[in-house]
């Protein structure tokens, strides 16, 4: 079922870029701005490939990487069983919810204070904040999505006998896989958002670290580049988790 | 053989409702309701909407309690329901499949489901999922579903509603079909009065709520049965009368 792929889809994102960049090339050489306000895309070019030769970038993407990985999979695996335990009990959600919403609310960079005279300098805070920014979302989103099921789903599982861990495993979580493969995107999001502003305050590297570095030697050409880098890095891994959406048993989810 | 032990259980199978009555918080839906289901009769049970056609069903099923009179129901009970009760999130093989859960010898069980994809005729379709599927092919597969292992008393809840006027036709003949293959007990509610005409062994007509069975019409010509046959066109004169349609 694979539809003709239409040229304006890839054709016109590249002349919407190209002409952004051309823009950029015509500010920078028409000299409206010094080169240490606003860098070339030369300059930027050139201190891409150093910081790539150096291996800096490479190990500041690896650094980064596995802290959204630890703090965001730390937060999947508590918050959606919590999300599906709240979805089930009543009572549980009354008592929870606005506590949850609050925790949601409040944005995770004010628990950096915290994150820094708990866990120092190093992986863990940045661990630590990831998992405050993506845990309550994902926890909500999960039971809102339960609570949603159709009844109908739960009537059909009794006439069949499903029970116990195998109406939740069976029925449940495959009810709300879609939403929660939504809910995980959106969570990812946040904690690519949030990993540069953690590594600015608590890390001695990764790509918000970089960013930072190069600010304080006002080598805004090097934090241009991170900053494309961050932004290439965070769309290629949403797309890895768009892949998720094309599995046969969730499509449902997505084509009412 | 095993047509032959599901027929045995078939004769097995009852429902009998007992001066039934039944209301949600102060509003009566149904009143002291009498009605016994014989083994492998199809009874249809038509009447306005709301009056508690579903009530009854649920009642049958177990899934509420009456207020007062009892309930017996022997033998393994299946509905489908008013809405679409597939799960999406499995392929037709699968959501057959659940109907075959109780069935232990896996070599039975996929003979079974080739038999009962065979039966609805979506061979070719097995590994499709609901969303990819007609509303007349969804509403096979529920019925195979329901048929499938050692069932004996399909509740209907207008299963045919959703589809066209002529994929209704077609559901019954197939609803037919299928069950002169699989014999089983079947209460079965409809709007549809040329349906009760052309499935029923007995129309049961309900009055407004509180719904009481204000006529009971047996037909016992032959199924399957032609819309211009004589007995289903008188069927539905008699229960156009009592619904107060006709003069
Ligand atoms: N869970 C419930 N709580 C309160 N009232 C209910 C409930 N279920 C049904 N009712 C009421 O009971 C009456 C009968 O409902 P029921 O669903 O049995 O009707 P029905 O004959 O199946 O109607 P339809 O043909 O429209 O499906 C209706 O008036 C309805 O408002
Ligand atoms: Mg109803």
């Amino acid at each position: 079922m694979r539809k003709p792929r239409d040229p304006g889809s890839y054709l016109l994102p590249v002349v919407v870029l190209l002409g952004f960049l051309a823009i950029w090339f015509f500010i920078c050489y028409s000299n409206l701005f010094p080169a240490y306000v606003l860098p070339s895309p030369g300059a930027v070019w050139k201190s891409f490939r150093e910081e790539v030769v150096s291996g800096r970038l490479a190990d500041d993407i690896v650094a980064s990487l596995w802290r959204v990985a630890v703090g965001f999979v730390a937060a999947a695996v508590l918050g959606i069983p919590a999300g599906l335990w709240l979805g089930q009990h009543m009572h549980a959600r009354q008592a929870f919810v606005p506590m949850l919403n609050f925790f949601r609310f409040l944005s995770p960079l004010a628990w950096i204070p915290f994150a820094i005279l708990w866990f120092h300098i190093g992986d863990k805070p940045a661990f630590f904040l990831i998992f405050m920014a993506t845990f309550f979302p994902l926890v909500l989103a999960t039971m809102a999505a339960v609570a949603t099921i159709p009844s109908i789903y739960f009537r059909v599982a009794r006439d069949y006998h499903y029970k116990g861990i195998e109406l939740l495993t069976k029925v449940t979580f495959p009810a709300i896989l879609p939403q929660v493969i939504t809910a995980l995107r959106v969570s990812y999001g946040i904690s690519w958002v949030v990993i540069v502003a953690a590594e600015m305050v608590g890390c001695q590297d990764g790509l918000g670290y970089g960013i930072w570095e190069a600010r304080n030697g006002l080598r805004l050409d090097s934090a241009v580049c991170y900053m494309i880098v961050i932004g290439l890095l965070g769309m290629g891994i949403d797309r890895l988790l768009a892949q998720l959406t094309k599995l046969p048993n969730v499509r449902w989810g997505y084509e009412r | 053989m095993y047509a032959g032990a599901m027929k045995d259980k078939r004769s097995d199978s009852r429902l009998v409702l007992e001066k039934v009555s039944h209301s949600y918080g102060a509003v009566p839906v149904l009143n002291d309701l009498n009605l016994v289901v014989d083994p492998g009769e199809v009874v249809v049970l038509v009447g306005p909407s709301g009056c508690g056609k579903t009530t009854i069903l649920n009642l049958l099923s177990g899934y509420i309690e009456p207020v007062s009179g009892t309930v017996r129901r022997e033998g393994i009970i299946r509905t489908v329901y008013q809405q679409d009760g597939l799960f999406p999130w499995l392929t037709v093989s699968e959501n057959i499949a659940i109907g075959l859960r109780s069935v232990e010898d896996p070599a039975r069980r996929e003979k079974e489901l080739l038999d009962l994809i065979a039966l609805i005729r979506l061979e070719g379709f097995e590994h499709h999922y609901p969303h990819q599927l007609s509303g007349g092919m969804r509403q096979r597969v529920e019925l195979a579903r329901v048929l499938a292992g050692d069932s004996d008393i399909l509740l209907m809840d207008e299963p045919f509603s959703a589809l066209d006027y002529q994929g209704r036709l077609r559901m019954r003949w197939e609803l037919v079909r299928l069950l002169e293959k699989r014999p089983h007990t079947v209460v079965f509610v409809t709007h549809d009065i040329e349906e009760a005409a052309q499935l029923a062994d007995r129309v049961l007509v309900l009055s407004n709520r509180p719904a009481t069975i204000s006529r009971e019409l047996h037909i016992e010509a032959l199924r399957p049965r032609d819309l211009t046959d004589p007995a289903v066109i008188g069927a539905m004169k008699e229960i156009l009368k009592e619904l107060g349609l006709q003069v």
